[in-house]
């Protein structure tokens, strides 16, 4: 195939790929959506392998049988409650990939007509390195955040003394390794390039704490699509170029519409340490020693069976404990006697952007049901109970009230107006954020502490019993 | 015709294709100065990458806000399995005839790439069904 050829059918996918996402923008499209990411996918390898530089089709093969293979089995298998981690695990294995296709085109430059071996152009060995720096970032970054939010690494923020530096300075080294490689084209200064950055990757998202992670998620899928499109330049490819940008601007919109619900900028969230301060871990040992009221699960059940409407707000909680089915069952019991249920979903709600919309719908919960927290807010003060499940910070009046709180000016859900609120959760404890929530000493609040599951599992047996 | 008269004129063309030599060199370098004076007929490619880029990064901005909240965990696993569309550079590593450490990187990154877009796919069309199926 010619190379004006591959252009152009390199083009018709780098098209698919787009209406794969516009395919997005509604449930009822997104299905032929994904096809059309699977068609785009199709084309791009097939007009690669008819390229005249290409054969040894076996070896070819083997990889992509051997990938494919193990792809498919983990995606097949996995709970969906482990969604976050595995789209970290993914986010790592682009990062790694990235980094030995610019190990490739160094090695063998003749293949991508980028001159002979010690002859390679300086804006090629830039691309080159740039593109294996940005992989590298996104490898051993994606690797942390997998292990925190597996449990594998403590989810609390590491902190040590200057660590901001020590990144600057490895930043730094970063830029000059750079102009040395491009400067000898030496394979010894490319993976030290590489090293550097592996460590760097490291550093940035370990001081990260567990609650942040939609926002590091993101993070990281802008970063792969970033490392996409700098490979694309060094290959002068305009697809990985395309594809690349598209990825990295969706990655960079979903960060940023993650750190709005938590009303911080992206710099406080890398910069890390949220919830050491130690003026508010003060203010909660004070707060505890209040009066809370703890209810059972027969007591919340008899309150939302009398109930007219009921407002169901669900957090990283019900993920933890994998109570999506139970919950449902139960919002049906209620249903069939006659109180209207809703869900209502805070942006950040979980440990990855529109990880609930995913729970609830792995449980068959209608999706016309589930709002997002600007279409549901204003109803808080016309309902009668808000059942509160595994989530605590998105409630807390604090972030609209007290300036001096780390979550103020956070957009919150407004459960507090409704006329009783039932919190679920294990513990009295604080939420991520390490501030006391004050709705809990409220008189129209009742606690019911326990795992969700159990939880809703008591309502669901008092209610039936009723 | 004897030898020498061969020997003469075979000396002659040598030196003849000497002097042609030194004038294509002459030519050569007068047309690369006339190149560089006129700054050149093609563009970088780099500036043709750069043009594509900044573009399609626009596209992605308005395509991405229009995805509803509600479908940002699919959205995010299918752009990841887009991304290791750099299988591209991969494949072509892996089945470059020239072999060596490349092929072998080449191998590498093929089968992580496609652990990925397989993966991504897959689990993308495991979410969306069951969002087709809580209508």
């Amino acid at each position: 195939m010619s190379v004006n050829f591959s252009a152009f059918f390199y083009l018709i996918s780098a098209v698919c790929f787009i209406l794969a996402l516009r395919g997005l923008s509604s449930a009822a499209t997104s299905r032929s959506g994904n096809l059309y990411g699977i068609l785009g996918m199709v084309i791009a390898v097939l007009t690669t392998l008819l390229n005249p530089g290409v054969s040894r089709y076996g070896w070819i093969l083997c990889a992509i049988l051997l990938g494919g293979g193990i792809g498919t089995v983990i995606a097949r298998r996995i709970q969906m409650t482990a969604l976050p981690q595995l789209v970290a695990a993914f986010h790592s294995l682009v990062g790694l990939a990235a980094v030995f296709v610019a190990a490739a085109a160094l090695y063998s430059p003749e293949t991508f007509q980028l001159g002979t071996q010690g002859n390679i152009k300086p804006t090629s060995l830039f691309e080159m390195g740039l593109g294996a720096i940005v992989g590298a970032i996104t490898f051993t970054g994606s690797l942390i955040a997998f292990g925190k939010l597996q449990g594998l690494i403590k989810g609390k923020p590491l902190v040590f003394p200057r660590q901001h530096h020590l990144n600057a300075l490895l930043a730094i080294g970063l830029l000059v390794l750079l102009f040395v490689f491009m400067a000898t084209e030496s394979s010894f200064i490319f993976w030290f390039l590489a090293f550097v950055s592996f460590a760097l990757g490291l550093l940035l998202i370990l001081p990260i704490g567990g609650a942040d992670m939609p926002v590091v998620i993101s993070m990281l899928n802008s970063y792969s699509g970033w490392a996409a499109a700098g490979i694309g330049f060094t290959l002068s490819n305009n697809l990985l170029i395309i594809t690349g940008a598209l990825v990295g601007a969706s990655g960079a919109i979903l960060s940023h519409i993650m750190c709005k619900g938590m009303n911080r900028s992206i710099m406080n969230v890398i910069l890390g340490g949220f919830g050491t301060d130690p003026a508010s871990a003060a203010a909660s040992a004070t707060a505890s020693d209040k009066p809370v009221k703890v209810s059972s699960g027969e007591d919340a059940a008899f309150i939302m069976a009398n109930a007219r409407n009921v407002i169901v707000v669900p957090g990283y909680g019900m993920a933890v404990a994998q109570a999506q089915h139970a919950l449902r069952e139960m919002v049906d019991t209620l249903k069939s006697k006659g109180v209207t249920v809703r869900y209502a979903i805070h942006p950040v709600a979980g440990r990855m952007p529109g990880h609930m919309n995913v729970l609830l719908a792995e449980a068959n919960v209608p999706y016309d049901e589930v709002l997002e927290l600007e279409d549901i807010n204003h109803d808080f003060s016309s309902t009668d109970v808000a059942f509160v499940i595994g989530a605590n910070d998105i409630t807390n009046p604090a972030a609209r009230t007290d300036t001096a709180s780390p979550i103020y000016g956070m957009p919150i859900l407004d459960v507090e107006k409704a006329r009783t609120v039932l919190f679920v959760k294990r513990s009295l404890a604080s939420g991520y954020a390490g501030v006391d929530n004050e709705l809990f000493y409220r008189d129209n609040t009742l606690m019911v502490l326990g795992d969700a599951k159990k939880v809703c599992e008591e309502i669901l047996k008092a209610l039936k019993a009723d | 015709m004897d030898i020498q008269t061969i020997k003469d004129q075979a000396g002659k063309v040598l030196s003849a294709s000497r002097d042609l030599t030194e004038e294509a060199k002459q030519l050569e370098g007068m047309a690369r100065q006339f190149v560089e004076k006129t700054g050149g007929v093609h563009l970088d490619p780099f500036i043709i990458g750069l043009t594509v880029f900044i573009l399609a990064c626009f596209v992605g901005y308005y395509v991405v806000w229009r995805v509803t909240p509600a479908l940002h965990s699919p959205l995010m696993s299918v752009t990841n399995a887009v991304s290791s569309v750099i299988v591209v550079g991969a494949l072509m590593a892996a089945g470059s005839d020239l072999g060596g450490t490349a092929a072998a990187f080449g191998f590498v990154a093929v089968v992580l790439a496609c652990i990925n877009i397989f993966g991504g796919f897959v689990i993308t069309q495991r979410m969306l069904q069951m969002f087709a199926k809580s209508k």
